[in-house]
């Protein structure tokens, strides 16, 4: 098998509602996927289930040939591997910028301290955020704040990051600032999944897209073709009604 | 002879009310550190624990702060002797007293803990630290300092608190101001007001170097979530 | 087995001593509760000279011993000619101490009621002690009622300290069975039952009384 990550046939339900109903699809490395659809499709759900924040109730995930949702598996090695960065940020509150990118490296990987923090600055740096290593978060907007989280990612080292909606809780005037970040990463050959609904982003920078709608991939290719002929109709519908909300190109 | 006179009086036996005192200390710093440790242990237990050990827990923790002080301090004092063991005063108020500080120390930690939101545990785990790990590292600092103001309470009422060791014998200072009294009963109103000075003494320095932690530790840009744990 | 009919025998006299922990309970908490408000007002309404002496005393109380201050209303008082009985004294220090916390709460409780609401009840042509009574203490009130429940179940447990000037409440009367017997902890082990039941019962009924006052337009005159 070829493929860094292979996800195959997830389900997932809560209680009488299947929010995922049978999932698969395939990331070669230094692929960016970004999966798009309504909310409440189950997106969110499939990130996590990708690194087992959220245990599917079915089906299997290999991340580079190790099975990911093997019992036997030790989850936390695999969680090192894939960074995540999520929609409300999740700093630590009580750590500085510069802390919080270490923690991961300090007591995860076991690194030492004057080597996390080397590569703690070059990380932050990576983001330009080189001069707030020593503030807390709440002494950061919330663009700079998303940037220290995929600092914290990155320090990691991983084998693929997966963003989930990164820009959602932003104010409009601080997405580009995380946008750039992400784009540099793609553009670097990073493998990367995104949640999100910034179809400028998807547009110019994902390999392919997958639409998403009610548990299931309803259609999944390259931007170019899926912008503008789209098979489906229901992704054809989606893909108006954003174009309404967020004003085309995002 | 005058009040003034008397506290006078009082003085020739300042010292050897303050050597006293330094027992109540001794018994408070034992007290604060079985109360901080297994208070951890137990708002742990009920927040993580599952539902047998936090049952228990919580099942302690009801117990140990619904007996008055005073009745567990008997049962820990007169209680091993009953079975054929000899029991030290001191000893037996660490325990009752320890005991009892836990449970408040515990409803103080598990609501800080509850406070902090879940996000910081998610992204912890992502990270791919253990259970224990982002416990450690993440929810307990901020836990800790949440807890501060609840804290310097239970510490003032610790350290009054530790005056009930007399009622079990313990050569504490209230036992020895009672002998004071007892030798010369016109210094009594006295000698209980410069007890009482001591312990303002401690509840004003011991919440003073409190204050000062929390300030030393406060996260900058941060609004804490008011004292109502 | 034994220690079952021993424990029966000494019931009636438990009993008897859980009848004056509460009839002390309600009587130092009445008493609290009406100097605690007292000295409340006083350090948010009253000028320096009444301010600050109120401020003294909660600070004071707050700050030291229970047993201290029981010791110096019982033994220290008929220093300066005081004599009162063990029971009275018990009721006083156990009144002075709760009033200081409870002196707290109502201040919290109070500086929690709006500022514009004294406004507008001086805009209507109250008198200050009109604003107070009628507008800002009925809201004071209702703020306060889960510290204050807090403090009743605190008291009911610390009136326990009360046997050390060797009144026979619910302590006191096992203190004196079990010396008699020599057996403290099975005598014990019954009065922490006692107490156990006692804190529960009360702690439940006041969930209740919180729950019906908390009806909006109801109020907390119901409290007194």
């Amino acid at each position: 098998m070829n493929a860094l990550l292979v996800v195959e046939d997830l389900h997932k339900r809560y209680g009488r509602e299947e929010v995922l109903k049978g999932v698969s699809f395939e990331l070669e490395r230094g692929e960016t996927k970004v999966i798009i659809g309504p909310s409440g499709t189950g997106k969110s759900t499939l990130l996590r289930c990708i690194n087992r924040l959220t245990e599917p109730d079915r089906g299997r995930v290999w991340l580079d040939g190790v099975e990911v949702t093997s019992p036997k598996t030790n989850i936390n090695r695999i969680r090192a591997q894939i960074g995540f960065v999520f929609q409300d940020f999740n700093l630590f509150t009580h750590l500085t910028a510069l802390e919080n990118v270490r923690l991961g490296p300090m007591r995860v990987l076991g690194m030492k301290k004057a080597e996390a923090t080397r590569l703690a600055m070059e990380e932050l740096a990576r983001v330009g955020l080189a001069d707030k290593a020593e503030a807390y978060p709440a002494q950061l907007s919330g663009g700079q704040q998303q940037r220290v989280s995929i600092a914290r990612a990155l320090a990691m080292n991983p084998k693929l990051i997966l963003f989930d909606e990164p820009t959602s809780a932003l104010d409009p005037e601080l997405i580009g600032e995380v946008l750039t970040v992400m784009t540099k990463l793609a553009q670097e050959g990073m493998t990367m999944i995104v949640v999100t609904h910034e179809m400028g982003f998807a547009r110019s920078v994902a390999d392919e897209i997958i639409f998403m709608e009610k548990g299931v991939i309803v259609e999944q290719g390259p931007p170019a073709q899926l912008f503008s002929s789209p098979k489906h109709p229901r992704t054809a519908e989606f893909l108006r009604k954003i174009t309404e909300l967020y004003g085309g190109e995002g | 002879m005058g009040f003034l006179g008397q506290l006078g009086q009082v003085g020739h036996y300042l010292p050897m009310l303050l050597r006293a005192s330094l027992v109540n200390l001794e018994l408070l710093w034992a007290l604060l550190l079985i109360g901080f440790s297994l208070g951890t242990l137990v708002a742990l237990l009920q927040v993580y624990g599952g539902r047998l050990l936090g049952t228990l827990a919580y099942i302690y923790e009801w117990v140990f702060r619904s007996v008055p002080a005073l009745v567990l301090l008997f049962l820990f004092y007169y209680g091993p002797s009953h079975f054929g063991l000899d029991i030290q005063s001191f000893l037996a108020a660490c325990l009752a007293l320890g005991f009892r500080s836990s449970a408040y120390q515990s409803q103080i930690f598990r609501g800080a803990i509850q406070a902090i939101p879940t996000g910081q545990m998610v992204a912890a785990r992502a990270l791919g630290m253990s259970r224990p790990r982002a416990i450690l590292h993440v929810i307990l600092p901020q836990a800790f300092r949440l807890a501060i103001p609840g804290w310097s309470n239970e510490f003032s009422s610790v350290t009054k608190d530790t005056t009930l060791a007399y009622a079990v014998g313990l050569n504490e200072i209230m036992r020895y101001a009672k002998i004071v009294m007892d030798r010369q009963y016109e210094l009594a109103m006295a000698t209980f007001i410069v007890v009482a000075l001591v312990f303002l003494a401690f509840t004003y320095s011991g919440n003073a170097l409190l204050g000062q932690l929390e300030r030393r530790f406060r996260i900058p840009g941060l609004q804490m979530p008011g004292a109502t744990l | 087995m034994t220690g079952f009919y021993f424990a029966w025998d000494f019931l009636p006299k438990l009993a008897q001593g859980l009848l004056l922990t509460v009839e002390i309970t309600a009587a130092c908490i009445s008493l609290g509760f009406v100097l605690g408000l007292l000295l409340a007002l006083g350090r948010v309404y009253g000028p320096r000279p009444i301010s600050i002496p109120c401020s003294v005393y909660v600070h004071f109380f707050r700050g030291t011993p229970l047993l201290t201050q029981l010791f110096m209303v019982y033994f220290g008082l008929p220093n300066w000619g005081v004599h009162l009985s063990a029971l009275t004294s018990g009721i006083l220090a156990l009144g002075l101490n709760t009033a200081a916390y409870q002196a707290e709460y109502f201040r919290g409780a109070i500086q929690a009621v709006k500022r514009g609401q004294l406004l507008a009840a001086r805009a209507l042509g109250m008198s200050r002690l009109q604003a107070i009574r009628h507008v800002i203490l009925p809201q004071a009130f209702r703020i306060v009622i889960p510290s204050w429940s807090n403090e009743l179940i605190l008291m009911l447990k610390y009136s326990s300290i009360v046997f050390s000037i060797s009144l026979l409440d619910l302590m006191g009367m096992g203190k004196r069975i079990a010396a008699r017997h020599f057996n403290y902890f099975e005598v014990f082990i019954v009065v922490a039952l006692f107490y156990l039941v006692l804190v529960f019962v009360l702690s439940q009924s006041l969930r209740w009384l919180e729950r019906r006052v908390r009806v909006p337009g109801l109020g907390a005159p119901g409290l007194r």
